[in-house]
């Protein structure tokens, strides 16, 4: 297929319609048997037309084998989601949070765009059941279980399996944040939270901490 | 910018000749299988470079015995290196459907593999996943269905911190969703939507390269215009696509493709395109193309025909929109660089992708049809011989290149001068002569219009003796099989 050589001069120059020359049309032209008549025309998704295309975008598809890259380091965080982690933080360690949340709904929808608030992660959860189908077990939502005044021992209470999401700065400074479920430890935002740019947040499993104590 | 991410091919020892064979076989089969609505494509990530280091061995079957043993190593294994050993040996046997079917039958295996995709170690967690990616790519949907209890987590780690993990969760969540409705309806009561709305913030190629494979199978689930496109458009997802499909420096191929699909899965929907055109569609897409003209003539690279398909689809169809013509912006659908990137590109798929030629003469038809600007610019800047070139390509080539001229000369006697004389009527008299009716009966419409707004044409004809290409639809006239709207896009028989 020749193209004129001003084409690709047309395209590197600069926006700009043609003006039309003058249309004229003449009844006669559709007279029977002739009924073309000039119309812009739809295609749906199905059409047969698109049947090349369509095969040549599976075989796209299909064909490319992609290198999956090496697992970079190992992250700090084990947290699954910044929406989750403010959530988290909020709820388990805002003083304030726990003086509100006995007057008003703070428990907010972990699925992220829904705006609904509840006054018991309880009754959140059976939100997040009906309404999201989230699966009953859902781990990152699991419900503060008041253990009372007492500090828990190594060993004692349940086994979180690295569901406590406890925050603290790097490096390695022992954390006096208390482990989930610490009622009376929690009237005051533990000092290792730490805010602001700069400052990173690492997970630490409660099982190994408790083996500290 | 314009480079596609290769993937690695394994070498084949086949000739040349055995390959194309076999090419076009299968893409006999893919048509086939598409006509009876039955293409389903997935895509499967691999990390050649570790099974390249096993040894390069053939994974091997497992029986229950053996998922069973991998899942508990995995599961209670006290060395961290050995549970990812047990992981990657059942992500291995997770290859052939026959594992995966051992797998969804073993009682508890499933929950096994979310504990370990929530765990709180990052290498677990990415064998968990590789094994769920490895299920998603099943066509059995009862395979897809048993990873049901995995979607919500799958969603969760979406906003997550480790770019490579996102991206195999975005292409096993697409993968998941195209086979099974089951998945879908789940899907979209958990969040989908929102989680890709913030995911497609994402500044890397790769996250956003399968963000856009996510989504362009959610795009073409045949529920997808009731349930689930409306709340595509009601969010922030069509504004980032447009973004990602902005010509210039930023714009990557791979991603621009995933989305353009997208774009032509929402537009040739229907639901609401009066809000893509809001957002600036026809100018964002009518600037690509402008850019990909110029890139086919620069570059022998492989890809831009996956890109220029979906973006014609997308244009053509955008052009019978009513509101298309009340709007302005940096691209005026009138500027007539638009006609000028299209016959590059008619060319360029003439060379590489002939299939696609129909498509984009689609798209001059719904340029040129109500458009005596357009049709102008064909005029002046001399496209109609290139335009006769294409004719001898195909019977389905042929009508839509007849009906192209027909849009022209309709429009009186100022445009039928101009269309002649050249090899219009050398054209012309051949076409005459095609066995395909619709080939026939478009070239007698054409020849209608020339005999009535250019008189001198019928001087020209060579009526005597009478040409023998004049008697056979002499013959079929009273029948033609005259459609009103479509005839021009069927195939022939």
């Amino acid at each position: 297929m020749q193209l004129p050589p001003a084409l690709r001069a047309r395209l590197a120059g600069g926006p700009g319609a043609a003006e039309p020359l003058p249309v004229e049309r003449d009844l006669a032209a559709r007279a029977a048997p002739f009924r073309f008549a000039a119309r812009r025309v739809r295609l749906p998704r199905e059409h047969e037309l698109f049947e090349d295309g369509d095969v040549q975008r599976h075989l796209y598809l299909q064909d490319v084998l992609t290198q999956v890259a090496e697992a970079p380091e190992r992250p700090r965080r084990a947290f699954p989601s910044g929406h989750l982690l403010d959530a988290h933080i909020l709820e388990w360690h805002d003083s304030l949070f726990q003086i509100l949340s006995e007057r008003q709904d703070m428990y907010q929808c972990l699925v992220e765009g829904c705006a609904h608030k509840f006054r018991t992660s309880e009754d959140r959860r059976d939100h997040m059941v009906r309404l999201h189908l989230y699966p009953a077990d859902f781990r990152f939502d699991k419900p503060k279980k008041n253990r009372g005044p007492a500090l828990p021992g190594p060993g004692a209470g349940e086994q979180l399996d690295g569901d406590a999401m406890e925050v603290s700065c790097e490096p390695g400074t022992p954390s006096a944040a208390p482990a989930g479920g610490q009622q009376a430890c929690s009237r005051r935002i533990p000092s290792t939270i730490c805010f602001g740019q700069g400052a990173s947040r690492g997970f630490k499993s409660t099982k190994k901490r408790n083996k500290q104590h | 910018m314009w480079r596609l991410r290769q993937g690695r091919l394994r070498p084949s020892v086949c000739g040349m000749e055995e390959l194309r064979r076999r090419q076009r076989e299968r893409e006999a089969a893919l048509r086939k299988a598409r006509r009876e609505q039955q293409l389903v494509s997935k895509r499967l990530l691999r990390d050649d470079s570790q099974e390249e280091a096993g040894g390069g061995c053939v994974a091997e079957i497992l029986g229950e015995a053996e998922v069973q043993q991998f899942l508990q190593l995995a599961q209670r294994g006290t060395e961290e290196k050995e549970r990812e050993k047990a992981l990657v040996s059942l992500r291995r046997g997770l290859q052939h459907p026959e594992t995966q079917q051992t797998f969804i039958r073993l009682e508890g295996s499933m929950r096994t593999l979310v504990g370990l995709l929530t765990s709180n170690q990052a290498l677990l967690q990415l064998e968990a996943a590789r094994c769920l990616h490895e299920l998603s790519h099943s066509e059995q949907s009862a395979v897809a269905e048993a990873c049901l209890p995995a979607t919500s987590y799958l969603l969760t780690y979406l906003s997550g911190h480790s770019s490579d993990f996102i991206e195999l969760c975005l292409y096993t969540l697409g993968n998941l969703i195209v086979e099974s409705e089951a998945v879908r309806r789940q899907l979209l009561p958990q969040g989908i939507v929102p989680a890709l709305a913030a995911c497609i913030l994402s500044p890397h190629v790769a996250v956003l390269e399968a963000l856009g494979y996510a989504l362009s199978q959610l795009l073409q689930a045949k529920e997808a215009p009731e349930k689930i496109i409306p709340s595509i458009l009601g969010s922030t997802l069509p504004q980032h696509m447009l973004r990602l499909l902005q010509p210039g420096p930023k714009l990557n191929l791979g991603v621009a493709v995933e989305f353009a699909w997208c774009l032509h899965y929402i537009t040739c929907s229907q639901v609401n395109n009066a809000l893509l055109i809001t957002h600036g569609v026809l100018s964002t897409l009518g600037l690509l193309l402008l850019d990909l003209a110029g890139a086919v003539q620069r570059t022998e690279d492989a890809g831009l025909e996956l890109l220029a398909c979906p973006v014609l689809r997308c244009l053509s169809n955008l052009l019978t929109e009513p509101a298309e013509e009340a709007v302005g912006g940096p691209l005026q659908l009138g500027d007539e660089r638009i006609v000028a990137a299209l016959f590059i590109l008619l060319q360029f798929f003439l060379q590489k992708q002939p299939g696609l030629l129909p498509e984009g003469l689609w798209f001059l038809n719904n340029l040129t049809a109500d458009s005596p600007s357009f049709c102008t610019s064909l005029l002046s800047l001399d496209l109609i011989e290139p335009l006769l070139q294409l004719l001898p390509v195909s019977n389905v080539v042929s009508v839509m290149v007849l009906t192209v001229l027909c849009n022209i000369a309709e429009k009186g006697p100022a445009y039928c001068q101009r269309m002649w004389p050249g090899h219009l009527l050398p054209s012309l008299l051949n076409t005459l002569a095609f066995s395909d009716t619709e080939v026939v009966g478009q070239s007698l419409e054409l020849l209608q219009l020339l005999f009535l707004y250019q008189p001198e044409v019928v001087g020209s004809w060579p009526w005597s003796p009478i040409h023998p290409a004049l008697k056979p639809p002499v013959s079929l006239w009273p029948s033609f099989p005259f459609s009103p709207n479509y005839s021009c896009f069927s195939r022939p028989g």
